[in-house]
């Protein structure tokens, strides 16, 4: 195995997944957003001008477009990182404790990014935590769609009504982690890099 | 509490308010809709406008959205389970008062006279005659409490009762291979549904709510009920009811709503 090989932190389908993944998370949220306007169940609205589609039709067409980006690109996310292998080396061992040393390090920033193929502990929580949530986001959304024809998976979400509610969460936890995402690229730019050539 | 009743308010307030909007859009922009609806599509905040281009091609843009939502039809048809059936509630579940809702406000509701009113069959059926208010009574009634659920989002639990739709269909001997029945309304609405739900078995010709005749602002004399589609699959104020392979379309399936829009 070569030098330039052995360096690859991202491979070439992690990277497609990634930037794909993207693109569907930033038309679903904005849609969506648009589509919680029409009938808001908290005490707020989302301001329309950073919303996606204009009125509820069009952010509806945007929304039932990218779901099918989001599923597809997703599956083969997990496929290939089941297959490959990468899930368990990647992001296991994972222990609660490991977790809070390694979040009181990375709030005292002590926390180095020196092997950025390496994840700590808090990465993998959240790199975790996120690829359940968007499952949520999936099985939720599959509720609202088509509520009587997953009886199953209706009653289990709570109801239609509930999972409204659970869509909803599941987005604002999403976008939770986008923002904390964000900060930690701005943080150590060498991450964007690395997802962007693969080193 | 106080929290579910404001954001009732708010929902009660906020459809009235969007209804209301978009019907003066819809004045506006009457005609040259589609391109109307492709700007209004991908107006994301400003940011077309502070670049100073469109960041892609808008039309086909739009093309590409109908078409995959053309392709959402396909899906959603293949995956109704034509045996698949709404749940049921009890009747203490009822939301009260069930909300109003239409393209226009509601002191605009048509006023359909009870005697002089006759429903019009066409198209693909053996037998087009018309039918009095008295005679849909005649047939076997049934009822039903499920969920309505609006395009919009919000849901809410009603009572309605009528004439099984499939009972109806094949009474006046329609081709129920036959791809779409259409309707068209004394509020100017018009929808249409695929077969495999209008022969749902609780889809219902509609003729009361809550055990008393339908009310006007519920749709009088008649409304489809489909508790396997959206709010505004439904249509209200039916007058007349036709069988066809020919796409008819609908008031806001034209604008860019979801043909299929079933749950």
């Amino acid at each position: 195995m070569n030098a330039e090989r052995t360096r690859l932190i991202h491979p070439w389908w992690l990277r497609l997944t990634h930037w794909l993944n993207v693109v569907a998370v930033c038309v679903l949220a904005l849609s969506g957003w648009r589509i919680y306007n029409a009938a808001p169940f908290y005490d707020f609205v989302i301001p329309n001008g950073i919303t996606l589609g204009g009125w509820l039709g069009g952010a509806l067409q945007w929304h039932f477009a990218a779901m099918w980006l989001l599923v597809v690109n997703g599956l083969i996310y997990l496929v290939a990182n089941v297959v490959t292998g990468r899930l368990l080396s990647k992001f296991f061992p994972l222990s609660p404790r490991a977790f809070l040393d390694d979040l009181k390090a990375a709030l005292k920033g002590q926390l180095t990014h020196a092997d950025p193929s390496h994840y700590n502990a808090v990465q993998r929580a959240f790199y975790l935590f996120v690829i359940v949530d968007s499952v949520l986001l999936v099985l939720s959304g599959l509720v609202l769609w088509k509520s009587v024809q997953f009886p199953l998976l209706r009653e289990l979400l709570g109801g239609y009504e509930t999972a409204r509610r659970v869509h909803f969460l599941a987005m604002s936890a999403l976008v939770g982690f986008v923002g904390i995402h964000l900060v930690m690229v701005a943080l150590v730019p060498r991450t964007l890099l690395a997802m962007i050539r693969g080193r | 509490m106080n929290n579910t009743k404001h954001s009732r308010w708010l929902v009660e307030n906020t459809d009235t308010i969007l209804k209301e909007a978009r019907r003066e859009v819809g004045r506006v922009v009457e005609q040259p809709s589609r391109r109307a609806f492709l700007k209004r599509s991908l107006t994301l905040g400003g940011l077309s406008l502070l670049s100073g281009c469109a960041l892609v091609d808008e039309e086909s843009i739009e093309t590409a959205l109908s078409k995959i939502s053309g392709l959402n039809d396909k899906g959603q048809g293949w995956l109704f389970n034509p045996n698949q059936l709404a749940p049921t509630y009890p009747d203490s579940m009822i939301t009260r008062p069930f909300p109003f809702n239409a393209f226009y406000a509601e002191s605009e509701i048509p006023a359909v006279d009870e005697c002089g009113y006759r429903l019009e069959v066409s198209g693909l059926v053996a037998d087009r005659k018309n039918w009095s208010l008295a005679e849909l009574r005649a047939m076997p009634q049934t009822d039903q409490v499920t969920r309505h659920i609006c395009v919009e989002g919000w849901s809410a639990i009603g009572k309605w009762g009528g004439v099984p739709f499939a009972s109806f269909l094949r009474r006046i001997g329609a081709d129920t291979s036959a791809r779409f029945v259409g309707f068209k309304c004394s509020d100017d609405y018009y929808t249409s549904i695929d077969m495999a739900t209008a022969m749902h078995p609780q889809t219902l010709l509609t003729l009361t709510y809550d055990n008393k005749p339908l009310p006007p602002r519920y749709g009088f004399p008649m409304k489809l009920r489909m508790p396997t589609k959206l709010g505004y699959k439904n249509p209200k104020h039916i007058q007349a009811i036709f069988v066809t392979n020919t796409y008819p379309g609908g008031y806001w399936e034209d604008q860019g709503y979801n043909w299929f829009g079933g749950s």
